[in-house]
């Protein structure tokens, strides 16, 4: 099963887990795509007024969305395009952090499906404190640090009730998750429907949404990122972002802490022989996983131009649910988390190409990125089958050594 | 008519890595009760299996009334009227009683359940054996003895002529045990046949006409119930009493590390306690065995003596300090050793590697990690030092993912983790359980080594052998009480096996004999 380097005594890059883990997730992904291009070729033949060169218009964009730059004499052009790169990094920050939020409470046993309540919470706290402190009195810079901090704190708050419902009582964390969603929902509902000073009425007809936190000068350091891609949304959030993903690798590999949560998620049992705490195991787990969620909203609406939409009280956050996708295609690693999290807010990115450029609408996108999303939970059943392949070949080459 | 109903002829059935099954026969006349008696792993329960459908034998024949049968899945069983009641009860606990005696087997109109049918031939069922139930009750709300009853109907109701009762005892108080008796003598004396799987012999004596011994898989004898008397049962299921080579010194008991007063353990299947006011000391130096047929108590005791489950009642000294309720980790540090009974579910973490596994317990030590952050380099030279010094193999040495071990080498590495902690207290628990010779005596040949450099041994064992050869005292469980207190030296396995049946009980916990 692993073969060894005899140059270098090392395991042979393609045998390790990582390679077979990022062959399983590019394997889903294409497979997403092909899927995607018969939803485009269907919809092209079936729908008048899509011509077979819109047709593969729409299947350049699906696949090279991101570096789409217009259309040139009626032609798609395609080169670097520095807005659809930094949208996607800005884009691509709340995913990698609720992706992140999911990967870590997989490690350790969980099923964090909770991620959109702890999103909306750490949104509400962040917005609160963002808006509610006088930056007259107490320089913005340190107001951003308290509106993140209140935000994860909030979030891993909301995150420990499903932890301390399955500790102490066993009751399933999907079950509690999904239910403190709504509740999270209705609650963030409430708190602002009574806040008339946070929402939007300097510009007509806007209340529904609160005030972008620019507006009490609140704003995520640029760091030169909006140089380096002129035009876009583009801000620091996605350094810092890239950071927690490495300090959670960190503390998911190299410290006691780690070592102890994915005991506890891999045999609870023996975890708890061995005389680890297995219960404030759980509600750790699922607190880091609440405060890494509500960071992703928080780095979000601190950007400071983003304008969070209260009144629609029935919905949950897409970026919530999305983070299972991403930590699925990642096989729950930390680092592989920023990727598959860009790669998400990629596929948006085309999709509004795909809206712009061609008469494809916008639900023929969600549908090309749901099929996506849905296979990527073949990422595990791909590497399962990869698995089973090389053991084969094993198999066939020893029993051919033995004759 | 033929003379048996039922004859198993030559059954082999084998699993990978062991025959459960060699070569055995059993003839079961009708109207007669007859006992299958043998230790835990004599192959009882496969035999069973096998005449239920749930097994295919690889040799041999199942004739019913002198035709051979083949039984390929419980439904034929059924079919031929062969009905069990299983050790642990297969009833549906939300369902009502009525419900679950008739499920599977409903009447139906049109699609349309009839329960007034049902119900009242349930009910007369009932009355005609004396068989007491409620059949509106749910079944969780209702005692185990009745809910063997409803299991008992199940098979009545069913119009089974053969009767499999699966240590049907285990679970019932001993005026519920007494109750079956007279039911299962009523059943017999009705034409119906009976087969009554036990390992306790004054149940044997009491109630059965005739009683089939086996022992490791081996068929032994099939003998008349009045023709024998319980020592010669007990020789027959224990074997000869072969004593496994281990070379021990005397023993130089010194000061009790563990002290145990009065412990009790609920049950987590059944409403008795599973481990009722016992009390022993183990001292530093010698090798207390806890013997007796699994399912008396034991893991239960191990589980509240080492932290894992709740006691309700008693206290446990360990090296002087009273550790009744105190967390796992503060007892292991207090200098308690455990190697777990399962391996898989307790002892390891399957998905870590060897080396993870190797500090599971002491990766918080300074030695191992600096503020939090783990010291691999120090991890790697203490597992390489341990596979060295225990000799456990594996594929690729500490970064073995410890699922890819063989079990040998799985017992072996938390042997090394456990001995090598350097507890006052190590309590083994089926140390060699599904091991191969050559791992049974390296483990016990470890475990002497540390008798005698002055550590406290505390041995769970169900193995007769290990009992008697590796133990200097032995305590004896017989369902949850320690029944008798004795010294391997002037005891032999004849005697234990009684101790172990309940058919023998030293009311003074045996003191005279130590």
């Amino acid at each position: 099963m692993y073969k060894i380097d005899p140059n270098t005594g090392k395991q042979k890059f393609y045998t390790t887990d990582a390679a077979k883990s990022v062959l399983s997730a590019v394997i889903s992904i294409l497979i997403g795509m092909v899927v995607g291009t018969l939803i485009i070729v269907i919809v092209g033949l079936t729908r008048d007024g899509i011509t077979t060169k819109g047709m593969f218009d729409g299947i350049k964009l699906v696949f090279f969305g991101l570096f789409s730059t217009g259309r040139d004499a009626g032609d798609l052009t395609f080169g670097f395009n520095p807005v659809n790169m930094g949208n996607m990094l800005f884009r691509g920050t709340p995913l990698i952090m609720t992706g992140l939020s999911v990967a870590v409470a997989f490690r350790t046993g969980l099923f964090n499906i909770g991620a959109p309540g702890q999103y909306l919470m750490g949104t509400t706290a962040t917005l609160y404190i963002a808006l509610m402190l006088p930056t007259e009195t107490i320089p913005a810079w340190i107001v951003w640090i308290l509106a993140f901090l209140g935000g994860m704190i909030a979030g891993a708050l909301w995150g420990c009730i499903p932890g301390i419902l399955k500790a102490f009582l066993n009751i399933n964390e999907v079950i509690t998750c999904i239910m403190t969603n709504w509740i999270a929902a209705n609650l963030v509902t409430w708190f602002f429907d009574v806040r008339d000073s946070l929402k939007n009425s300097q510009e007509g007809g806007k209340v529904g949404y609160i005030l972008p936190t620019s507006s009490n000068g609140v704003e995520t350091f640029k760091l030169g990122l909006d140089k380096l891609f002129p035009g876009s949304q583009v801000n620091g959030g996605i350094i810092i972002a890239i950071l927690i993903a490495v300090l959670i690798y960190i503390i998911m590999t190299k410290t006691t802490f780690g070592y102890q949560l994915k005991a506890c998620g891999s045999n609870r049992n023996a975890a708890k022989y061995a005389g680890i705490n297995d219960k404030m195991n759980i509600i750790y787990s699922m607190a880091i996983a609440g405060a890494l969620s509500a960071a992703g909203a928080s780095l979000y609406y601190l950007s400071g131009h983003t304008e969070f939409f209260w009144s629609t009280y029935q919905m949950l956050p897409s970026e919530g649910f999305n983070g299972i996708p991403v930590a699925l295609l990642a096989s729950n690693h930390p680092i592989g988390a920023v990727f598959t999290g860009c790669f998400m807010s990629m596929l948006n990115i085309a999709g509004m190409q795909l809206k712009t450029l061609t008469a494809y609408n916008e639900y023929i996108t969600d549908i090309i990125i749901a099929s996506i999303v849905y296979l990527s939970a073949f990422a595990m059943i791909i590497k399962m089958f990869i698995n089973n392949r090389q053991k084969k070949k094993e198999t066939l080459k020893q029993e051919g050594g033995n004759k | 008519m033929a003379e048996y109903v039922i004859e198993m002829n030559h059954i082999r059935k084998e699993f990978p890595g062991i025959v459960a099954n060699d070569d055995i026969t059993l003839k079961l006349k009708k109207g007669e009760i007859h006992a299958l008696l043998g230790e835990n792993g004599a192959g009882k329960s496969t035999l069973m299996s096998v005449l239920f459908g749930l097994y295919q034998p690889e040799k041999g024949t199942i004739l019913k009334n002198g035709e051979e049968v083949k039984i390929n899945n419980p439904n034929d069983a059924t079919a031929l009227g062969i009905g069990m009641v299983h050790q642990h009860f297969k009833l549906i606990d939300v369902f009502t009683v009525l419900d679950n005696i008739i499920l599977g087997a409903e009447t139906t109109k049109l699609g349309f359940l009839q329960k007034k049918e049902a119900r009242k031939r349930v009910l007369e069922l009932s009355e005609k054996y004396g068989l007491k139930i409620d059949v509106d009750a749910k079944v969780e709300d209702i005692t185990v003895g009745m809910q063997q009853r409803v299991e008992i109907l199940k098979m009545l109701y069913r119009e089974n002529e053969i009767l499999i009762f699966d240590e049907p005892t285990a679970v019932l108080t001993p005026q519920e045990i007494e109750e079956l008796m007279e039911i299962m003598r009523g059943f017999a004396k009705e034409g119906k046949s009976i087969l009554f799987i036990t390992h306790k012999l004054n149940e044997i004596m009491a109630v059965s006409d005739r009683v089939t011994v086996l022992h490791k898989g081996k068929y032994i004898g099939t003998v008349n119930t009045k023709d024998v008397t319980k020592q010669e049962l007990s020789t027959m299921m224990v074997g000869r009493p072969v004593q496994l080579e281990i070379n021990k010194a005397e023993a130089k008991p010194k000061d009790v590390v563990l002290s145990v007063h009065g412990l009790t353990v609920p049950s987590k299947v059944h409403k008795n306690d599973a481990v009722k006011n016992v009390s022993f000391d183990v001292r530093k130096g010698e090798i207390v065995c806890i013997a007796g047929i699994d399912g008396n108590g034991q893991t239960e005791l191990i589980h509240g003596l080492t932290g894992l489950e709740k006691t309700t009642g008693g206290t446990i000294t360990l090296c002087g300090q009273d550790i009744s309720n105190a967390s796992i980790r503060l007892r292991s540090q207090t200098g308690m050793s455990h190697i777990p009974e399962d391996r898989h579910k307790h002892g390891l973490v399957l998905d870590y590697t060897l080396e993870q596994n190797l500090v599971l317990q002491r990766f918080r030590e300074k030695r191992f990690q600096n503020h939090g952050f783990i010291k691999f380099d120090e991890v790697r030279k203490y597992a390489d030092e341990l596979i060295k010094q225990y000799d456990v193999r594996s594929g690729q040495g500490p970064v073995t993912v410890a699922r890819s071990m063989s079990g040998g080498n799985q017992q072996k590495a938390i042997i090394a983790r456990e001995l090598d902690r350097d507890a006052d207290l190590i309590v083994a628990v089926q140390p060699t359980r599904g091991l191969d010779v050559g791992a049974i005596e390296y483990i016990h040949g470890q475990l002497i080594a540390e008798r005698d450099r002055d550590k406290a041994i505390l041995l769970v064992s169900l193995e007769m052998e290990e009992v008697m050869g590796l133990s200097d005292r032995i305590l004896v469980m017989y369902e949850g009480e320690i029944v008798g207190k004795l010294d391997p030296n002037k005891t032999d396995a004849q005697e234990l096996g009684l101790y172990m049946s309940g058919a023998k009980r030293n009311q003074n916990g045996g003191e005279v004999n130590v």
